[in-house]
């Protein structure tokens, strides 16, 4: 604790400040940041870093919030599920409140009878099925690089206690490839609607993949990326290295994170993923719509832990709740003020999409830290 | 009718069943061996369907709670202690000091006697100790899986003083908000015993009854204390919302004012949990116009119970009763109402 304490020090962080703002060269609007993690989100609304930065600063946020990026139609596909008599869905505690297309949560369905539990790992899903043979245990996987190693354990200890009534649902999903599609859309790249300097990249991600992958975009793309912590002086500090970059030029990959991070990452975690998991050729994201070879699929040897083999699993054509703008906002082409469902329908209690439900969407952050100057911004406006 | 009657339940390996609740000779059983050893009082002995007892002056205050917790056993309590506290504190924030507890029990078929009753005692313990009794109650067994072990529902009646109004319409701007300790103790002990959860702590829960600590902030601070509250579930941010709302104000708040124990940031941070969010039962706020928070800070200081008090904030006019908090970090930020249960992260 007094580890994490270090990274959380007023004093520095003023410290760090100050530095910022001497080395922001004030004619130079270049410094538009994106943090691609909700991670990183949520720590800059909650310690309220961006009163620490100066107005050339400007952080964009991105599409790392694994339930966020989970398109309607996945949410719908597992509700079905959950309703098919003797199933169980296992699911992170976030699922549960985002609305699928017909409004209905993992919460509704589970109110209305269906099996739905909530777990803390995905261990526990093995555990259920254990002591419930009579019933199929479904484990509602989502996530990044972070959360899939675990799946990956799930599967093997399966496959070892040779368990007949447990599947995952894997909605696994890769940042590089999140990250690209962002530097090639169109948003970007036609009509000019966000301007990127910078990533901070990804904290616990990069953990498991290392810094190597981004090494293609800081070269392709020309944009620098600092990996950083979720800890608000690992952002701060992330943003005076980009800063620097942007100053001199540079586009590299650098580590700010270097007490967790390393060149290459966790080749144990890596080994169990390659072993288990199979690239999809594409898949939809949220806001983001087909992202090619963006997400996991287990491989063919384990197809009997795969739900969507199981149970025959196909999506069907899903929408949006209209007016909702998760879509833009997970591309950072809005801000969720810019939303009109903002705090008017869409609150944490009646949410309209993901963003709003998860504490690492953009507007669930917004909502829950920084109301007090949306609303100042929305008087002003008005 | 003599308590022998009936022969012996077996506390040791015994279980609850239908019939004791059924109305017939296994709940006389039940209530003349095991509540009414662990509650003895003058009311109960008289084995009436209700308690008569006399009130003195003032205004009577009334409140009533039902307890689901899971796990029934937490460091540093326990259901039972917990029915009883948790009704005590509720009367004791209006300035009050509680007298006569109710208690009902919901039983689940098949819960082990022995369990029931190390919570039946522990109860009468923490009532004794806190110098009320509980004068009255009820038993009602339902099928096993229809409850949870055992829920508990207590009422408790307390009188207030004449010349004491503490009440939520008298928060003002200019308040000082005064918390009398550490946050989280209660949530983490709990949540550390939890079947899916379980980590090592060494942190007990802080359930207390707060009614002298109260007696001495009223003592201090006299007219000057406008109201008062216990955080319990959703932890201080639902309780100082609760008050901005009821009040009509804002609140700002200082991070850095507010204490939290190391091994409570601790397990809050592994679970992705803020302890500002996390249940408390033995704390209280207070809020407290600016010439008497002082005082009234200093005497909350010389209670065992309020060692650790500050001032952690102030009420401030704010027509959209926004919470605010200056971070540690020197940013602002809101502090907002908890939407859902607080769950631990995922990524």
């Amino acid at each position: 604790m007094k580890h994490a304490l270090e990274y959380r020090d007023g004093r520095l962080a003023r410290q760090l400040a100050a530095r910022i703002a001497a080395e922001t060269t004030g004619d130079c609007a270049g410094y538009r940041f994106m943090e691609f993690c909700g991670g990183h989100t949520h720590a800059i609304s909650r310690y309220g870093l961006e009163d620490l930065l100066p107005p050339p600063v400007r952080l964009i946020h991105g599409p790392g919030c694994p339930v966020c990026v989970l398109p309607v139609a996945r949410i719908d596909t597992a509700i079905r599920l959950a309703e098919r008599n003797g199933i169980t869905l296992c699911t992170y505690g976030d699922l549960m409140r985002v609305p699928g297309s017909r409004g209905v949560s993992l919460l509704r369905a589970k109110a209305g009878g269906a099996d739905v539990r909530m777990i803390y790992s995905a261990l526990d899903a093995i555990a259920i099925a254990r002591a419930e043979p009579q019933r199929q245990v479904v484990l509602f996987a989502i996530g990044f690089e972070t959360t899939t190693p675990p799946t990956a354990l799930a599967v093997r200890l399966a496959v070892e206690r040779g368990l007949k009534n447990f599947t995952v649902f894997c909605n696994h999903v890769l940042t590089p490839a999140a990250i690209q599609n962002i530097l090639e859309s169109p948003d970007l790249r036609e009509f000019g609607r966000v301007r990127l300097d910078g990533f901070i990249g990804p904290a616990h991600v990069s953990t498991v993949i290392g810094s190597e992958p981004y090494a293609f975009f800081a070269e392709e793309f020309a944009k620098p990326v600092v990996i950083a912590g979720f800890e608000p002086l690992d952002v701060l500090q992330a943003v005076l290295m980009l800063i620097r970059q942007v100053n001199e030029g540079r586009h590299e990959v650098e580590n700010e994170y270097g007490r967790a991070v390393r060149l290459e990452g966790n080749e144990g975690a890596k080994r169990d993923v390659a072993e288990v998991f199979e690239l999809r050729k594409t898949f939809e994201w949220r806001g983001l719509g087909q992202v090619p070879y963006s997400a996991l699929r287990l491989k063919g040897r384990y197809g009997e832990f795969d739900a969507e083999r199981r149970f025959a699993l196909s999506d069907a054509p899903a929408r949006e709740v209209p007016g909702c703008q998760c879509g833009a906002v997970l591309r950072g082409v809005k801000t969720p003020l810019e939303c009109r469902l903002f705090g008017s329908v869409c609150t944490p209690e009646t949410p309209m999409g993901s963003c709003m439900v998860s504490p690492e969407g953009a507007c669930s952050a917004y909502w829950t830290y920084k109301r007090f100057r949306a609303m100042a911004a929305r008087e002003t406006a008005a | 009718m003599s308590r022998r009657a009936f022969p012996a339940l077996d506390l040791r390996a015994g279980r609850v069943d239908l019939s004791h609740g059924a109305g017939g000779r296994a709940m006389a059983q039940l209530i003349g061996q095991l509540f009414h050893p662990a509650f003895d009082n003058e009311w109960l002995r008289r084995g009436n369907d209700q308690a008569a007892f006399d009130v003195d002056g003032g205004r009577m205050v009334m409140t009533t709670d039902g307890y689901v917790i899971s796990p029934l056993f937490f460091p540093g309590g326990d259901i039972g202690s917990l029915a009883v506290h948790g009704t005590i504190n509720d009367i004791a924030m209006a300035g009050a000091s509680p007298r006569y507890l109710s208690a009902s029990f919901i039983l689940e078929e098949g819960f082990p006697l022995a369990q029931l009753e190390r919570i039946v005692r522990s109860m009468g313990d923490a009532a004794r100790a806190a110098g009320t009794a509980v004068v009255t109650g009820d038993t009602k067994v339902v099928e096993r899986g229809k409850a949870d072990g055992v829920f508990i529902c207590t009422t408790g009646i307390g009188v207030v003083p004449r010349g004491i109004e503490i009440s939520v319409e008298r928060v003002r701007p200019g308040d000082q908000i005064i918390l009398s300790g550490s946050l989280g103790d209660h949530g983490v002990a709990v949540m550390s015993r939890r079947h899916d959860l379980q980590f090592e702590t060494d942190m007990v829960s802080d359930s207390a009854p707060l009614h002298e600590l109260v007696r001495d902030i009223v003592a201090a601070g006299g007219p000057a204390v406008h109201a008062m509250r216990d955080p319990t579930r959703g932890g201080l941010a639902a309780t100082l919302n609760e008050i901005a709302q009821q009040a009509g104000a804002g609140m700002r708040i200082r991070e850095a004012a507010i204490p939290v124990k190391t091994a409570v940031a601790a397990a809050c941070e592994l679970l992705g949990l803020d302890p500002l969010y996390v249940a408390n039962e033995g704390k209280l706020v207070a809020f407290v116009s600016k010439a008497a928070a002082a005082g009234v800070l200093g005497a909350m200081r010389s209670h065992p119970l309020g060692q650790d008090a500050a001032i952690i904030g102030e009420v401030v006019p704010d027509a959209q009763r926004f919470v605010q908090m200056t971070t540690d970090f020197g940013g602002e930020r809101m502090v907002d109402w908890l939407a859902g249960e607080q769950l631990p992260r995922i990524c």
